[in-house]
């Protein structure tokens, strides 16, 4: 019980609650493993804590590789399975031109130029979201 | 120094070259200055090209002093370098062809082989024909350096333009709050598309906009290739959370696109930039009314 005040650990992501959104801010480089801790940690606070949204800055990211592209893409999934819907907010351009060389067009996940219009975005209803491709039909 | 009035005696030819371009320095350039390549290119006063010319010839024999008739690369060229430059652009501004400009150089030859023939009219015939020889060569090297000196001048200028098309070619529009559009005009490479690419996004975060349009009435033909830049361009706006309208689709192009089997289900297309406007603004809840049909209903 007296880890209720965790110490911050090196590359550890947080990630906060604005009422029904989680807020999670990536800064820099992220690791490898602190990128999968940010999977789990997601997924269990979106159980525990029922939001309906997700969004996910990554306009402090520089790099992004094959393998956060591809948790990216995970994150998005497993959260539609929890009912709830990510958005991936701020995107530099060389990052998306990267990822677009590698051929990582991420379909089905949802984007937005900043926090502000991800978080519009997450506010209005479930189908009028675009761009959401295949992941409309879900519930 | 040879002596000259005794007529037998010569030094090599090439000495005698030299000698010969340093004593009748005024003459060859006076006689130059005549010839259509100076003439043409000095129109202001006759004198200039006198001038011109002089410094042509003091260079030569600098060239002949160094014993370097056949290197175009001889230090004495560097100095008439820029000014043959300036002559050589000057006579292909005025349109002509490479070959015209060497038939032009190759005029300077006659009137300074007269000047040798009558200066060294008592030297033995052996040593006037090696002399002629050495002083053609020199020219013909002369020749060389001013061919080399314009054709890199061309290229020059060919880089400086191709780059500046580069920047010209590629104007981000702003067409609404939130809505920019690309006009592409000419064959789209790999080079321009990531030129085009690179802009596109970088207006997407500058001005926050939450539509792009690509409009490709000006682009002549649409290949496997080019579709494969759009599509690269659309997905790198979608990651970015803007959405990409393609617009300007002719016919033709349609026509293509079905022919070639290419798959552009992922872009959103509309026929005109004006259809793709209208669907970017209707995207944005902005509705534009008829201000004679509000005003005549009130």
């Amino acid at each position: 019980m007296s880890e209720g005040f965790s110490r911050p650990v090196a590359g550890h992501v947080p990630v906060l609650r604005l009422g029904d959104v989680l807020l999670v801010t990536l800064q820099g480089d992220l690791y490898d493993s602190s990128a999968q801790q940010l999977q789990q940690d997601l997924s269990e606070t979106i159980a525990r804590s029922g939001v309906t949204g997700v969004v996910i800055d990554i306009s402090g990211v520089e790099i992004v590789d094959s393998f956060l592209g591809r948790v990216l893409a995970e994150i998005a999934a497993q959260t539609e399975l929890l009912a709830a819907r990510t958005v991936l907010a701020g995107m530099r351009p060389a990052v998306a031109i990267t990822l677009v060389e590698l051929g990582l067009t991420l379909p089905g996940l949802r984007t937005a130029l900043n926090t502000e219009a991800a978080m519009e975005l997450l506010a209005r209803p479930v189908v009028a979201s675009r761009s959401g491709g295949r992941h409309e039909e879900s519930p | 120094m040879p002596e000259r009035e005794a007529g037998g005696s010569l030094g090599t030819p090439t000495d005698e070259v030299r000698d010969f371009l340093r004593r009748r320095r005024e003459q060859i350039a006076q006689r130059w200055a005549d010839e259509p390549l100076f003439r043409t290119v000095f129109t202001v006063s006759r004198d200039e090209a006198v001038e011109a010319g002089k410094a042509v010839v003091d260079a030569l024999a600098q060239v002949a002093d160094a014993q370097r008739v056949e290197d175009p690369d001889a230090a004495g060229f560097s100095a008439v370098r820029e000014q043959l430059a300036r002559m050589g652009a000057a006579r292909a501004r005025a349109g002509l062809s490479p070959s015209q400009m060497a038939g032009e150089l190759a005029a300077l030859w006659p009137p300074v082989e007269n000047l040798l023939v009558a200066d060294l009219d008592q030297a033995p015939p052996q040593g006037l024909r090696e002399c002629s020889t050495t002083l053609s060569v020199l020219l013909g090297t002369l020749r060389l350096v001013a061919m080399q000196t314009a054709l890199s001048e061309g290229q020059a200028l060919i880089d400086r333009q191709r780059l500046q098309l580069l920047e010209v070619a590629t104007p981000v529009i702003k067409l609404w709050d939130g809505i920019v559009a690309v006009p592409l005009i000419g064959t789209l490479d790999s080079a321009r598309s990531q030129v085009v690419m690179e802009t596109l996004l970088n207006a997407v975060v500058e001005q926050h906009a939450r539509f792009a349009i690509l409009d490709i009435t000006g682009v002549p033909t649409v290949d496997s290739l080019v579709a494969q830049h759009l599509m690269k361009t659309v997905a790198a706006a979608r990651l970015m959370g803007a959405e990409c309208v393609v617009s300007g689709i002719r016919p033709a192009i349609a026509q293509t696109i079905v022919h070639l089997g290419l798959d552009l289900g992922t872009v959103k297309t509309r026929a005109s930039l004006a259809d793709a406007l209208g669907h970017c603004l209707h995207e944005l809840g902005t509705n534009i009314v008829q201000a004679s049909d509000s005003a005549g209903r009130r």
